[in-house]
């Protein structure tokens, strides 16, 4: 079974660490992982976007052409991505930011208010772990507990609050 | 017989390629005496140039790095941060320190790295044949300013020792000469004085030794003695531009 | 020791304190610069040194310096940055100072781009500075090979007196994969033990010159011809690479670095299709895995070199092949990456070329 999981947004909104969690997840689990970050001046601000690979097999390619699965927290990543998702794959939107429709047909679209969500929960910078929640629950790529341990390896043990926040804006999308 | 005046230890007894009349040999000189003076001779690196001295190397008792043109305060960098407990200096032309590696002696300079520079200023390339420095006279007449520097198209010299006492990293910057017995102690003292603040952990020294070139500027070696103190000597004015050494070892 | 997920760069920087390296001069340049942070925060709570050079030029010079004295030593920087240091590198071949040099590659020329390029091969394996001498060239593909080769590079520059060069490419620098590092006390050297090192006579032996220039001429071809005869041994003894699926191969494809991994996927949609694909990846560039060539070349397989650049390893690929095969190459440049599609396109079209 291979994952791949195209995490876009912009600069600023946690997309790498998002795609970061999953990697570790699949590294505990002992799967084939890779995390290929866009990088760059298009970092300070502007759009950012990683690619994650979680396989049995070894990651041949890093580069995702055609992502399995597709997460987006704004407007002009769905316009980049949307096209390449594989038929039958899942893309994930983080409504509170982009306002139109999925133009596919052939593809499970997911709408999530993360960041509307995060803001209420007192968590402005969680949304991505919001979403995150929500593509672990509708892909099945690891289980509840396998992501909190990935989560509590990530956290520094010093500062247990950001492991609570994390785990509380995780449960909010998973259990959506 | 007991010898009272005697090659010193630290310079090798090989035959140097100098001029006839070139202050290389002297400056060579004080410098091994400092170096025989304070004991410090086995634990010392030097770093030769791209110039005239080029082949300093082989005329250095103690263990030599040779350095592309401009590039030896970077590799002295290199060597003191290995091995912090060694002794290393730098023996630079104007074209060297202050044209191609002006950046490499301004930034260790800025650094305070602990090191020790000896630089020689007789404004002019020598060893390619006498082509203008960026330390030649206005006026002066050289094989890249067949019409004398002209300050309008080619700048004006750049005066090395007033250009960093602008930086807060350097310890001691003093201008010294050779031309007479008077001045050559004066400036074995101040090579010994910036070798001394480097075995005591104090940064960044230089010394430049206004000297002469007799060959490319076209004189007997008295001639140019007398040039460089009607010309050379009111241009670059002797005496200590900067000295925290008095201050505490940082 | 268990895994961790790190950044490529940061795996090199890691890799190379674990290989004993305590001297790291830099300066900032896209998309290597996290090795220079790495050393930043690792190198003064261990004793080490990280400096940031005032340039390249710099930086190099530094490298030779503390080279010069036997301490293991790196730099680190990205294709313009390497352009720089060229002069430094040559004159560290030149006085067989070791050391260890990290190229992520980018676009160019120029300034040219950000994003991962394979455009520096010649610059790497030809020369880039002047003079007969060669790096030891080693490229990567995965973030646990960026790792070994670390090692292996400080090893082998040691052994050989010689700069060794990793080349990566920005893909590589920048992604982060599941790597195993090796524990510090079995794999450390810290400082060659060699005697002619500048550590300072003490008094007790001849002084040491590190140095590059013989104004004689019959001198000068004497060490020239020496550090040669050094090289056909190292062209012998270290040469590196990786085959998969060359024996019942029609096409062979010829990849390194990232590249190859993209290949591989390539490689494995041919083969569903039914077209018989293998990969012959070099890892050291220098020398050139000709012998790789040797053992393949029956007349009828043909070969596709894949390269992030204009056509560069291609020249080598032909050197090898030497008659013995068609070699086609396929590349896109400017950080522009290659897709698998677009490689099974050329391969279809060569396949179909042979029926």
């Amino acid at each position: 079974m291979t994952h791949e999981i195209i995490f876009a947004g912009f600069g600023g909104q946690g997309i790498l660490f998002a795609g970061k969690v999953i990697a570790y997840a699949g590294m505990i689990e002992e799967k084939n992982v890779s995390h290929l970050p866009s990088y760059g001046p298009e970092m300070r601000g502007g759009t950012a976007n990683c690619s994650v690979i979680v396989s049995d097999e070894s990651v041949a390619s890093p580069v995702i052409i055609d992502p399995t699965s597709l997460v987006v927290m704004n407007g002009p990543s769905l316009d980049k991505f949307e096209d390449n998702v594989v038929p039958g794959g899942k893309i994930f939107i983080d409504s509170t930011l982009v306002t139109r429709d999925v133009k596919r047909s052939d593809v499970e679209v997911y709408k999530i208010d993360a960041t509307h969500l995060a803001q209420k929960m007192g968590l402005p910078k969680l949304a991505n772990i919001i979403m995150v929640g929500k593509l672990v629950k509708e892909t099945g790529i690891f289980t509840y507990d396998e992501i909190k341990k990935a989560i509590t390896k990530m956290v520094p043990a010093s500062k247990p609050e950001l492991l609570e926040n994390n785990m509380k804006a995780f449960d909010t999308g998973y259990n959506l | 017989m007991e010898k009272v005046f005697k090659r010193p230890h630290a310079l090798c007894d090989v035959e140097f390629h100098y001029c006839p009349g070139c202050t290389h040999g002297i400056v060579h000189r004080l410098v091994a005496e400092v170096i025989d003076e304070l004991g410090i001779e086995g634990r010392t690196i030097g770093v030769a140039p791209v110039g005239c001295s080029v082949f300093a190397y082989n005329y250095f008792n103690c263990d030599m790095q040779e350095a592309a043109h401009g590039r030896a305060p970077a590799v002295a960098t290199g060597i003191k941060r290995a091995l912090p407990d060694s002794i290393v200096f730098t023996y630079q032309g104007d074209g060297d320190l202050a044209a191609i590696g002006t950046a490499e002696t301004v930034h260790a300079a800025a650094r305070g790295e602990n090191i020790t520079i000896i630089f020689i200023n007789n404004a002019i390339y020598g060893m390619t044949g006498g082509q203008m420095a960026p330390t030649t006279l206005v006026g002066q007449v050289t094989q890249t300013s067949p019409y004398g520097r002209d300050a309008k198209t080619q700048g004006m010299p750049i005066k090395v020792c007033e250009m960093l006492s602008q930086l807060e990293g350097a310890t001691y910057l003093e201008r010294v000469t050779v031309d007479s017995v008077k001045n050559i102690k004066a400036a074995k003292a101040a090579i010994k004085k910036a070798f001394q603040n480097q075995v005591d952990g104090k940064g960044f020294s230089l010394v430049e030794v206004v000297s002469t070139c007799p060959t490319n500027w076209g004189m007997s070696p008295t001639e140019a003695m007398d040039w460089l103190r009607e010309n050379m000597l009111p241009h670059y004015p002797l005496g200590v531009y900067k000295d925290k050494s008095n201050e505490e070892a940082k | 020791m268990a895994k961790v997920l790190v950044k490529g760069n940061e795996a090199i920087a890691e890799a190379a304190i674990r290989a004993g390296c305590r001297l790291f001069f830099g300066y900032p340049i896209t998309p290597q610069t996290e090795v220079s942070a790495y050393m930043a925060k690792k190198m003064p709570k261990i004793g080490g040194t990280f400096l940031q050079a005032e340039s390249e030029v710099a930086a190099i010079n530094m490298v030779y310096g503390a080279g010069g004295t036997g301490s293991r030593v790196m730099t680190s920087s990205s294709s313009p940055g390497i352009s720089l240091k060229s002069e430094g590198i040559s004159y560290i071949a030149g006085a067989d100072v070791p050391c260890v040099i990290v190229n992520i590659v980018r676009g160019g020329p120029g300034l040219g781009g950000i994003q991962p390029a394979q455009s520096d091969y010649f610059q790497a394996v030809k020369g880039g500075g002047h003079g007969d001498y060669h790096l030891l060239v080693l490229a990567p593909s995965s973030i646990q090979e960026m790792v070994d080769l670390t090692s292996h590079a400080f090893n082998k520059a040691d052994e050989y007196r010689m700069p060794v060069m990793i080349m990566g490419d920005g893909m590589l620098g920048q992604m982060m994969e599941p790597v195993e590092f090796p524990e510090e006390e079995e794999n450390a050297v810290y400082a060659s033990k060699e005697d002619w090192a500048t550590t300072g006579t003490k008094m007790e032996r001849k002084h040491n010159i590190i140095n590059s220039l013989y104004i004689d001429p019959n001198t000068l071809e004497n060490t020239v011809i020496e550090r040669q005869k050094k090289y056909d041994i190292i062209a012998k003894e270290e040469v590196m690479y990786e085959e998969v699926d060359t024996k019942d191969a029609d096409i062979i494809l010829v990849a390194y670095g990232t590249t190859a991994r993209i290949c591989k996927t390539a490689m494995a949609k041919a083969r569903e299709k039914g077209i018989k694909v293998g990969l012959i990846r070099p890892i050291t560039l220098w020398p050139f895995p000709t012998v790789a060539f040797d053992k393949v070349c029956d007349g009828k397989k043909k070969f596709l070199t894949v390269e992030m650049s204009m056509g560069q390893m291609v020249e080598d690929v032909k050197l090898s092949v030497n008659g013995r095969g068609e070699v086609e190459f396929f590349g896109r440049t400017g950080g522009v990456v290659p897709t698998p599609n677009e490689i099974l396109a050329k391969i279809e079209e060569m396949a179909g070329g042979a029926k």
